[in-house]
């Protein structure tokens, strides 16, 4: 237990050691652009932390994070990198959308299971696709998942500009490309007055929970994981290693689905424009940074909230493009990615620990 | 429509097919290079839009398309040399870690480009080159020869690359270092080195395709310029089995299929909007379920080479 409890420091101080690196060198960028970093580093991170706003905001966008990491951690585990996370999110939220606007008589208990599985289902569908064809005819993941995302979108924004459109903004002539409101049965309720923050925080948790128990404690999770880790192993052992790839892309794509559905019927309570908010890349660096298990997942989705809505404030407060935090999210992948050397090499972490011993 | 008209519209078809496909071939024959030595380079993407807002800035505040192109392959360059840093000698995940390069590129093109520029802006962008008498062969004369000059120069590259990669030292070291870097490394090949170079030159190639499209096709820029060509260029390495010429027939293809689409929509017949924005992404999709990428996969692709590691 006490070598868990340093092991779990040592991997928290090399992922906040990542995180500076990534924010250092992401500094030389703005000093390029001729920006004091200073002044944007505390506009997005110390602003967010001191207001009720910026909390409530967090913890709006740790929801989508925490679902979409959570997902993409369970591809990675199986070695497939699912970049498609925005493409699931997006089917998701219009099959929520669209089975909460069919149903709108439906009881809530019942009403936002039904949505909610509507995401999975649809997200699951997309991401199946991309897990099928890596698993059949060994397509590339990371490329048939991008090219299913500028599909997706296109699907998405023909539902939203046509069959599914508001038939108020026809009515306007205003053809604002949205879909009509949820009904309020299908709606998450607000926690905190004039605040955004909603109860699908305690959805996103119990479903990560789930998650950590369907992986770690049962059969089906023991073989997800190892045919990730050890395929060829796993297939003597008798698993059917093409089988379970394409579950770990529908699980994955499913929860980025999950994500979808409760942006609609927790935020927006709409299928609007931007709804995706590239959270499909940000739970690259969300699962990444939990180490890909769904309980490092849920602290890491808080921080990355936290930074999404620092970096809007950012923008706001001192007018610094908010797509910065695109690259610095980019930055922190390149810096974790770089520091498995040291977390999973025996050897180089060895050398990297006496060479800090030596300078103390 | 008569015949005259058919032809009139395959030539108009093949000579935008000609010009669209250059930088699928700077880009592709660029991650042919980094594949080859063993480092799968997903950032293309990212250092395309990061080389189209360099060039197009240069382009746009200081009317000088050449530096802009010139400075936009020297930080394809820079990125190169990030991405080798992160995957050859920090021997991170390759794929996990192009994504990162990707982001990397996005977010700061993004942020520059909303920092010095603000708004749409065009420009007037690289002028058509008509080779003298070559432009007015029947048929064949607009086709090949009425473009700008980094068309020409794609096209030059095909061969260019074949010789560089089949029939010179570098390139059997290259294509050593990528199947199989031990032995490679026995014959005292410096396994490190070269796949330095191969990712850089890489980069400044889909450094080049990214200025393409700003300062020669767009003639603006704007955050969705790109739009997944980075990712697409890869997609053609697997398709021409990462051999020059296969990338060419890839790219031509490709390009070809896209013009016919297009036309399709012009010519008014009904179909949604959104289908033909979507066609050249399932395309690619279905490219990639043709090609059998395992038979030509360079072996020790994505595999970091770790010397003193005995396996």
């Amino acid at each position: 237990m006490k070598n868990n409890l340093k092991e779990i420091l040592f991997n928290i101080a090399v992922l906040l050691g990542s995180f500076i690196i990534a924010l250092f060198l992401g500094s030389i960028i703005l000093l390029i652009a001729g920006v004091n970093p200073l002044v944007a580093y505390h506009a997005m991170i110390i602003r967010p932390v001191s207001n009720i706003y910026g909390l409530s905001e967090a913890v709006v966008r740790a929801i989508p994070l925490m679902m979409v990491g959570i997902g993409i951690s369970i591809a990675f585990r199986s070695k497939m990198i699912n970049i498609g996370g925005e493409g699931q999110i997006q089917l998701g939220a219009i099959a929520a959308g669209a089975a909460a606007l069919a149903l709108p008589g439906l009881p809530k208990v019942i009403l936002i299971p039904v949505v909610i599985l509507a995401g999975f289902t649809a997200g699951g569908i997309w991401g199946g696709i991309a897990g099928w064809m890596k698993a059949k005819l060994s397509v590339n993941e990371v490329l048939s998942t991008v090219m299913l995302n500028y599909i997706a979108f296109q699907i998405y924004l023909y539902l939203i500009r046509g069959p599914l459109i508001d038939p108020s903004e026809l009515a306007w002539g205003t053809g604002v490309p949205q879909t009509a409101r949820m009904p309020d049965s299908s709606i998450f309720q607000r926690l905190i007055q004039g605040q955004r923050i909603h109860s699908g925080i305690f959805i996103a948790i119990i479903i990560a929970f789930l998650v950590y128990f369907l992986l770690w404690r049962t059969t089906f999770g023991f073989r997800l994981r190892a045919v990730g880790e050890e395929p060829k192993a796993a297939n003597y052992a008798g698993v059917k290693v093409d089988k379970y790839l394409v579950l770990a892309m529908i699980l994955s794509g499913g929860l980025a689905g999950i994500a979808g559905s409760i942006e609609v019927i927790g935020v927006h309570h709409r299928v609007l424009e931007g709804l995706s908010a590239n959270y499909g890349f940000s739970g690259i660096v969300v699962a990444l940074f939990g180490r890909l298990h769904p309980l490092g997942v849920i602290p890491a989705s808080f921080f990355f909230g936290l930074l999404l809505i620092g970096a809007e404030m950012m923008q706001r407060a001192v007018d610094i493009p908010s797509a910065l935090v695109i690259s610095i999210q980019g930055l922190v992948i390149l810096a974790v990615v770089s520091s498995n050397l040291i977390l999973e090499n025996p050897k180089y972490r060895k050398k990297f620990l006496s060479f800090f011993v030596q300078k103390l | 429509m008569a015949v005259s008209a058919y032809l009139q519209l395959a030539i108009r078809i093949l000579t935008v097919a000609v010009a669209v496909s250059a930088p699928y071939i700077f880009a592709a024959i660029g991650e042919m290079f980094s594949q080859k030595s063993g480092v799968l380079n997903l950032g293309v993407e990212g250092i395309m839009m990061l080389g189209a807002f360099v060039a197009f800035y240069f382009a746009w505040a200081h009317e000088n398309i050449l530096l802009g192109i010139i400075l936009a392959i020297f930080v394809g360059g820079l990125m190169g040399l990030l991405m080798a840093f992160v995957s050859v000698t920090l021997k991170a995940k390759q794929g996990i870690s192009g994504i990162g390069l990707f982001m990397f590129g996005w977010g700061v093109a993004g942020t520059l480009f909303r920092l010095f520029v603000g708004g749409v802006q065009s420009i007037s962008g690289l002028q058509d080159l008509n080779v003298s008498g070559l432009t007015d062969l029947p048929y064949i004369g607009r086709i090949l020869f009425s473009h700008n000059i980094l068309v020409y120069l794609a096209f030059l590259l095909v061969p260019v690359s074949w010789y560089v990669l089949y029939k010179t030292p570098w390139g059997l070291k290259v294509r050593a270092v990528g199947s199989t870097p031990r032995a490679a490394d026995t014959m005292g090949i410096n396994v490190t080195k070269i796949r330095y170079q191969c990712v850089i030159l890489g980069s400044m190639l889909a450094g080049l395709a990214g200025a393409y499209l700003s300062v020669a096709q767009a003639n603006m820029f704007a955050s969705d310029l790109v739009a997944g060509r980075g990712f697409i260029a890869i997609a053609l390495v697997y398709f021409g089995r990462w051999k020059p010429f296969g990338i060419l027939k890839g790219a031509m293809l490709f390009s070809v299929a896209n013009g016919f689409q297009r036309w399709f929509q012009i010519s008014g017949i009904a179909f949604p909007y959104e289908v033909t924005v979507v066609f050249p992404y399932v395309l690619i999709i279905v490219v990639l379920a043709l090609s059998h990428k395992k038979f030509a996969e360079p072996t020790a692709l994505t595999v970091p080479y770790d010397r003193e590691f005995k396996g």
